[in-house]
């Protein structure tokens, strides 16, 4: 194989949820070489890690959001999507250390305090990480005190908000007021099932989107 | 008591109950409070919801235990407290209940997906089997398996109740609509899907709770009807979906507006009707007028 032919083979992987030869999933890649297997050979052939991020993983997770957002895939494929993807991310982290790969930017996420909900929260997590962001996941029942020090430790960061309550959007109005009033330029972005861009009007938010893809294009334009 | 699947088959429409989540953040609990710890901190307090609906006209109340397995409960470390959590809210129930209605012990989803290998078949088979044998020891009659999405996570609570029980075993899952009128779970589940493997799985009555109004559940149900004529169908349409106004959570399905669905919903083939978030005993009052008058 060539490196064009890998990085192909590579982003079908990870775009079909194929994490490793062993793993059973999809049926149709059985006893395939995975995400994992590939990245490495990709690696020892001399593929720069760049191009697998961007050849590979960032179009393949770019397809996945997209079929989600049109309602051909469903969360268990962007779970295993996900997972695929991480596997070959796990090669790719020593060059994101040492800053050889530079990813887009900083985006903190976390489900406000008083939600435990999280699936929407990992789906938009998973899918920018997959278009080149760092992700810092703060987790569920996130307080703004816990916000504000993701801030702080994460300069330039974006900041992501999550809430499946309607209970609990009332949180998520304090916190993006708390969040503005200390650092009136960091961006906020919301979401999750009771959320609305006229709710994002109303608690000064920047952005809202009602799907991960939708997460990952705001980001982009954000930097683009 | 005869078995719920029998009154249906004897041609009876019943009646279930209404929300637990939203009435008992009514009476206090807080935001990221463990629910099922009010049946050892706030027994009173269940009772009262469990109460309210018989009072209103349920044929079937549940339990305070719907996030009762291992998973959901070890985020407060009261993941050794299965049994006692689970047994009590069947007992709350028993006692409002008395001996002439149906307590129905909730079990709901575990968040954890097998697909991803986050947990095994045995470990959702070992929690729902711990929760489905407190369940009946606190009284139980049925099983109520709600607001599911995956169908192997539904399919093995099945089978934990029923190899585990003599107690009936209701599954009920969540779907969303789609842009073009399709339904499905957010695991891509459609109603046709799971009548076939939920029934071949040995649910004795199958059906629709939360994410909709009264409008979609009639949609919902015609499609468990159309794959199979014969099975027990129980509804639990929430009073609409739930909006933020005023600081404050309105859910816009009145009960007359419930009520209003209710002959439809039995035309389609519902034969037990209740409802999910943001219902009332008001609501359920409307619904057992409408079903009186049949």
């Amino acid at each position: 194989m060539n490196s064009e032919e890998i990085l192909l083979k590579l982003a079908e992987c990870v775009e079909f949820g194929k994490v490793n030869n062993a793993a059973p999933f999809p049926p149709t890649m059985k006893g395939q070489d995975g995400a994992d297997e590939l990245t490495k050979q990709a690696l020892e052939m001399g593929v720069r890690p760049v191009d697998i991020l961007n050849e590979a993983l960032i179009k393949a997770m770019d397809r996945v959001g997209e079929k989600f957002t049109q309602k051909k895939i469903f969360v268990p494929q962007m779970l295993m999507a996900a997972k695929a993807m991480n596997a070959s991310m796990e090669h790719l982290k020593p060059f994101f250390q040492s800053g050889e790969v530079k990813r887009k930017g900083k985006f903190i996420i976390g489900t406000v305090s008083g939600d435990l909900h999280d699936i929407g929260k990992n789906l938009v997590a998973m899918i920018v990480e997959g278009a080149g962001w760092e992700v810092i996941d703060l987790g569920v029942d996130v307080s703004a005190a816990k916000f504000l020090q993701a801030i702080k430790d994460n300069e330039g960061a974006v900041v992501g908000l999550s809430a499946l309550l309607t209970t609990t959007m009332q949180s998520m109005k304090n916190i993006v007021a708390e969040i503005k009033r200390e650092y009136p330029n960091v961006t906020c972005l919301i979401g999750g099932a009771p959320v609305t861009d006229q709710f994002r009007e109303e608690i000064g938010a920047d952005g809202y989107s009602s799907d991960p893809q939708g997460a990952v294009n705001y980001l982009n334009a954000l930097v683009a | 008591m005869k078995k719920i699947s029998q009154e249906i088959l004897s041609g009876k429409i019943l009646i279930s109950d209404g929300a637990w989540g939203t009435f008992l953040q009514q009476k206090g609990l807080l935001p990221a409070e463990c629910p099922e710890s009010w049946n050892i901190l706030h027994p009173e307090k269940v009772f009262e919801i469990a109460q309210s609906y018989i009072d209103a006209g349920s044929n079937m109340i549940e339990t305070n235990s719907f996030g009762g397995n291992r998973f959901k409960l070890s985020f407060f470390g009261k993941e050794d407290q299965v049994y006692d959590l689970n047994k009590a809210a069947a007992e709350i129930s028993r006692k409002a209940a008395g001996p002439d209605k149906y307590v129905l012990g909730s079990i709901g989803p575990t968040g954890k997906f097998l697909i991803t290998g986050d947990v095994t078949e045995d470990e959702l088979y070992e929690t729902f089997k711990e929760q489905a044998i407190a369940l009946e020891a606190g009284g139980a009659d049925a099983l109520i398996i709600e607001t599911m999405t995956d169908i192997d996570e539904a399919k093995i609570a099945i089978k934990a109740c029923k190899e585990n029980t003599s107690c009936e075993v209701i599954c009920t899952m969540t779907f969303d609509k789609t842009d073009e009128a399709v339904f499905h779970t957010m695991m891509g589940v459609t109603p046709a899907d799971m009548t076939t493997e939920l029934v071949d799985a040995g649910a004795d009555i199958i059906g629709a709770n939360c994410g909709n109004g009264m409008e979609n559940m009639v949609g919902i149900t015609k499609e468990i009807r159309a794959t199979n004529n014969k099975i027990p169908i129980l509804i639990h349409a929430n009073a609409g979906a739930p909006v933020f106004q005023n600081n404050e959570t309105l859910f816009l399905e009145t009960p007359d507006i419930t009520a209003g669905f209710v002959n439809p919903l039995i035309s389609a083939g519902a034969n037990i009707i209740g409802g999910c978030c943001g219902t009332t005993p008001a609501h359920i009052k409307a619904i057992a007028q409408v079903v009186k008058q049949k």
